[in-house]
């Protein structure tokens, strides 16, 4: 970042004295470039946490807007409210309809009170479950965009029931027959992620997180500070490298070098294109056959030994 | 110096540690109750289901003892022992995830937080998984959510109802997401359980908390809770920290949760079987019953 910022001010400099560095200039912005490359390449899981959470990160409506050629958003839980934090509707992905959802963070200080950074309550989950139950109905393929701290932790979410919310939508998205199609493409925290993360299919950004305990709260759990955050996020294996290896993860979408905010186009065609390629396998099987496909996936995540 | 000054004593001047205040109801003659200090006979306390006759608390049981005072006598038989925790992820903090479980094994005689097994209660068959909090807070891991799935599959394939008893601080983060998908594995057999008509009867004690809250405990067909249990999802501490202010007493009780319509019974220890046995006679459960057919899944059923 630092060099681009020198090569700006090279830039300037020769232009404003009308001198002629262009071929210098093009060989150090490659040398850069593949700088950057290798940079990304190994970034230690502190920093994949850091670029899952950079504010400027695209979150679900940013993606819904780049991914389909139509969209209807919709709203409410038909139960008690509507969630800001967890948005949903109707749209075509290529040439399929589709209902596609996703947690929603916000984009500067107010969008983010309202959305609640991300975390929904228990109507979030329930507006979820119904656009689901919709979408089964109708047999439209189901699309769940992740991206949250975590489900909100708070007086009201209790009274409404948060642990029944997210296990309402466990038990019922082992239930439908039309293909599954999760992401994480943020943050995948906890409960709150996995509420919307039973699929057929689970891919996962480059830099994206997913994981059990924030590192934060499982550096004050286990180590009684704070201070130990960077052993718990290598503890926890949380990046898509390492959930892939332990079959958390199908498949790892690329991202541009930097980051998906650095180019959100090319983030978005990346994830497009996986998007439809595993939709296109999943509609050549019948209702029954995706729906035990789903539950036989999940039969073989765990790890244990029979004695 | 009376008995009860001599135990008075004992504590005062730090000659108990903590684990030695443990096995008072184990080893000791007199058992203590943590809540209103009252002193009862061990052997009547647990004649008494380990509640305080004194002031009604309902103490932590573990496993083996809860599991006689629910199935009828000689019918137990253990399923799924010989699972074993791995350590998938190589964690380390402070000690290595082996080492807590070797120490959890120790204390505990158990091999993991969970006890399943099939058994009757009056008669009528079931699949009963116990949790034990003494196992490393009776976090969820791989091998919890293996033996509950098994045994709920089990119970589907013969025809049992599945009563779990849950008593746990939630996801066991030592195992990562392999133990957050644990509750999207058992919800998955449960969901299988349910579309064939099968009951499934959750019973939440002191505490059920975290992911076991957000999955299986919350799932069942009826769920019972016993009195003054903590039943939440998200961490009191949590939730104090994010809103900076003290929590209402009484929050994530059990009796919070009837009041919110999340429970639908708060049920004493003694009537636990009681009413656990009503409950499967009003299902017909071993009842050999007329021919029900399985419901169809949605679709097919929407496209008549």
């Amino acid at each position: 970042m630092e060099l681009e910022a020198r090569l700006d001010d090279i830039r300037r400099f020769a232009e404003e004295n009308n001198v002629d560095v262009s071929a210098q200039l093009a060989e150090i912005e490659a040398r850069a470039a593949e700088l950057r490359r290798d940079l990304y390449a190994n970034l230690p899981p502190k920093d994949i946490l850091q670029l899952a959470r950079n504010p400027k990160r695209p979150s679900t409506l940013d993606y819904i807007q780049l991914l389909c050629e139509e969209w209807v958003e919709l709203h409410g839980d038909r139960l008690f409210g509507d969630d800001l934090a967890l948005v949903g509707g109707l749209a075509r992905l290529g040439d399929h309809p589709v209902v596609i959802m996703g947690h929603q963070k916000g984009r500067d200080t107010k969008d983010n009170i309202q959305r609640n950074f991300g975390m929904p309550q228990p109507e979030g989950y329930r507006k979820a479950l119904r656009l689901m139950d919709h979408a089964n109905h109708f047999q439209l393929p189901i699309i769940a965009l992740i991206d949250t701290p975590g489900a909100h932790a708070g007086v009201d979410a209790e009274q409404r029931g948060q642990g029944e919310a997210i296990a309402r939508n466990l038990q019922h998205m082992f239930s439908y027959e039309v293909p599954i199609l999760c992401a994480v493409i943020g943050e995948g925290g906890s409960g709150g992620a996995l509420a919307i993360g039973v699929g057929n299919r689970m891919l996962m950004f480059e830099y994206a997180v997913y994981s059990v305990i924030s590192p934060d709260s499982c550096s004050v759990i286990l180590w009684r500070d704070k201070k130990h955050i960077e052993q718990a996020a290598n503890a926890l294996k949380i990046t898509a490298r390492d959930l892939k290896q332990l079959g958390i993860v199908d498949e790892i979408i690329p991202e541009p070098p930097g980051g998906a905010h650095r180019d959100p186009q090319r983030a978005a065609a990346n994830l497009k294109e996986a998007l439809l390629r595993h939709l296109d396998e999943l509609l050549t099987l019948d209702g029954p056959t995706r729906r035990t496909q789903r539950y036989e996936k999940f039969r073989a995540m765990a790890r244990f030994q029979e004695i | 110096m009376d008995l009860i000054e001599w135990f008075k004593d004992r504590r005062k001047n730090g000659r108990l540690t903590k684990e030695q205040r443990q096995r008072e109801i184990a080893d000791g003659l007199w058992t203590k109750c943590v809540s209103c200090a009252a002193l009862h006979y061990t052997k009547d306390f647990q004649l008494n289901w380990c509640v305080c006759p004194a002031c009604g608390h309902h103490e932590r049981v573990g496993a083996p003892e809860r599991i006689p005072q629910l199935v009828d006598p000689d019918s137990w038989v253990s399923t799924d022992d010989h699972l074993l925790a791995n350590d998938p992820l190589g964690f380390n903090d402070i000690k290595s995830y082996p080492e807590r479980l070797a120490q959890a094994r120790e204390k505990t005689g158990l091999s993991d937080a969970i006890v399943t097994g099939l058994a009757t209660l009056e008669g009528r068959p079931i699949a009963l998984g116990v949790m034990d909090f003494r196992f490393m807070g009776g976090s969820m891991g791989s091998v919890v959510g293996e033996r509950i799935t098994r045994l709920v599959e089990r119970a589907t394939a013969e025809r049992r109802a599945a009563i779990l008893v849950c008593a746990s601080g939630g996801a066991r983060m030592q195992e990562g997401v392999l133990s957050l998908v644990q509750m999207a594995r058992t919800s998955a057999a449960l969901q299988n359980h349910r579309s064939q008509r099968q009951l499934f009867v959750s019973v939440l004690t002191n505490p059920t908390t975290g992911g076991v809250t957000a999955s299986f405990a919350m799932l069942g067909d009826i769920i019972l809770a016993e009195p003054k249990a903590t039943i939440g999802f998200a961490g009191r501490r949590v939730i104090e920290q994010t809103l900076r202010q003290k929590l209402p007493e009484g929050f994530q009780t059990s009796e919070f949760l009837l009041k919110h319509g999340f429970v639908d019974r708060i049920v004493e220890r003694a009537q636990l079987r009681p009413t656990l046995a009503r409950i499967l006679r009003l299902h017909g459960v071993g009842q050999v019953q007329a021919y029900r057919p399985a419901p169809q899944a949605s679709i097919a059923q929407d496209q008549q």
